[in-house]
């Protein structure tokens, strides 16, 4: 039942790691009238504690580290998390910088890689889409 | 306590969940079409409460565990209760003999405290700075609503005379309207238009959202909560604005259908329930859905400074013009013939 529940309901967090704010203007794009991610359900939220899934843009800075991870315990399960844009992915264009501790995956189990620089609305939508079908996988699994 | 009236209660309470969550679908509909957007589908509020109740339930550890847990209860249980002393869809309440308006009052009054008491007690920063928020809006308007209620019984108490004048019989209760002159009949405008703007800051929502403002305070003091809690404050707040709606149509618009039309009296109770729900719709329609998908967020002292001063002061001129109507309107309409 719950699963269910969760295709129709997805709120998401997101989370700034040191992204430059391209990625998070897509991820604002996603939800004007143009794309209305609303109409699936899916919402943005204030708090982690309230998220089903973490959008997580930027190549993790060393001062973003420790909240990312804090942000990533915070949040309820089950949980997804999306990496959206090339930094979160290969750290992008801060590829091997000094004060980069990314990318994402290093530190926090990723589901879905959203690429671009920065992605289109609607490849966020569908990395969205896409995370949740993998949930759906494991549950058939077990 | 019979078993008869524990069915009705729990049928009752059942019923509002149903309604407030599809009312409040309703409205993120409405809104969404307002900004030229799909929206949501209207049972989506149904959903998101199926997902929240299988999701992980957290209690920080900063928190005061019981307090925490329980205000969630507390909320919901007194937002419930409210529904058996208030008229609820054409019927009398249940309870209509052992509560009055004073007890409804106190009752709207709990669920907002239960959620700043809960907030406290999470132990976070974001979430004690929405319940202090919280707690100043609730001093600003409860002034206002204690207005409107003594002002409409005041005028019940001069007019008609053999009424318990706080009670919440719906027979008993004439259209405030038909009872007054010309001056009273503004009079209960401006009133009507105060607890309309009252309205907002008793649901929760723009623009006096500012207790749970989730772009600068993380969801204010709902911060902590998480699953099971989090649909129970989640159904607390659509109750609320369902509540509050339902409690201003009472005092305004307690009239029912049969007096406009005449209907087969076993289809009456349905034709009242549609009109209720209509009235209802209406009042929500004009203070909370058009309000909120065209304001921006107050300043915490910005709204209690517009409740404070200007909505308090349009409800006491609406008073003073109840008092007029009834003191000097007979000389007054008399001379003007
Ligand atoms: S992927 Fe590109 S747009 Fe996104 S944060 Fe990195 S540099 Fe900016």
């Amino acid at each position: 039942m719950g699963i269910d529940a969760l295709k129709r309901s997805l709120w998401v967090f997101h989370v700034n790691a040191g992204s430059c704010n391209g990625c998070d203007i897509e991820i604002v794009a996603a939800l004007t009238p143009r794309y209305d991610v609303e109409r699936f359900g899916i919402k943005l939220v204030g708090t982690p504690r309230h998220a089903d899934v973490l959008l997580v843009t930027g190549p993790v800075t060393r001062q973003m580290k420790d909240k990312l991870l804090r942000v990533y315990e915070q949040t309820p399960e089950p949980k997804l998390v999306v990496v959206v844009g090339n930094c979160g992915s290969t750290c992008g264009v801060f590829y091997e910088s000094y004060n980069i501790e990314g990318p994402v995956d290093k530190l926090i189990p990723v589901d879905v890689y959203v690429h671009g620089c920065p992605p289109r609305p609607e490849a966020i939508i569908e990395g969205i889409a896409k995370a949740w079908a993998k949930l759906e996988k494991t549950k058939v699994k077990k | 306590m019979t078993p008869i009236f524990i069915v009705n209660a729990f049928g009752l309470m059942l019923l509002a969940i149903l309604i407030a969550l599809i009312l409040n679908g309703v409205e993120r509909k409405v809104v969404a079409r307002m900004q030229s957007r799909i929206g949501p589908p209207i049972l989506q509020p149904i959903i998101d409460i199926k997902k929240l109740l299988m999701k992980e339930n957290i209690v920080p550890e900063t928190a005061v565990k019981w307090v925490f847990n329980t205000m969630p209860f507390v909320a919901i249980s007194t937002a419930l209760v409210f529904f058996l002393y208030v008229p609820f869809a054409g019927q009398n309440a249940l309870l209509k003999n052992q509560g009055d308006l004073i007890l409804v009052l106190y009752l709207l009054v709990i669920p907002p405290l239960a959620l700043a008491i809960g907030g406290f007690a999470s132990g976070s920063n974001f979430a004690s700075i929405g319940a202090q928020r919280e707690l100043v809006l609730m001093l600003s308007y409860e002034f206002v609503l204690a207005t409107i209620v003594f002002s409409l019984s005041w005028l019940y108490s001069v007019t008609t005379p053999n009424m318990p004048v706080f009670s919440v019989d719906l027979e008993a209760r004439p259209s405030p309207w038909l009872i007054v002159g010309p001056f009273g009949t503004v009079g209960i405008l401006l009133l009507l238009i105060t607890s309309l703007a009252v309205m907002p800051a008793k649901a929760g929502k723009l623009p006096h959202d500012m207790s749970e403002a989730k772009t600068e305070i993380a969801d204010g003091a709902l911060a902590e909560y998480s699953g099971l809690n989090l649909a129970l404050l989640y159904i607390t707040q659509a109750l609320r604005t369902f509540g509050f709606a339902t409690f201003i149509v009472f005092l305004f618009f307690p009239c029912n259908i049969e007096q406009f039309f005449g209907f087969d009296p076993f289809f009456l109770p349905i034709f009242n329930f549609f009109f209720f729900l209509a009235k209802v719709f209406a009042v929500m329609f004009c203070s909370v859905f058009i309000v909120s998908a065209v304001t921006a967020r107050f300043r915490i002292d910005q709204a209690s400074a517009f409740y404070i001063f200007t909505i308090f002061t349009i409800s006491l001129f609406g008073l003073l013009l109840l008092i007029l109507d009834f003191f000097i309107g007979g000389q007054l309409y008399a001379l003007f013939g």
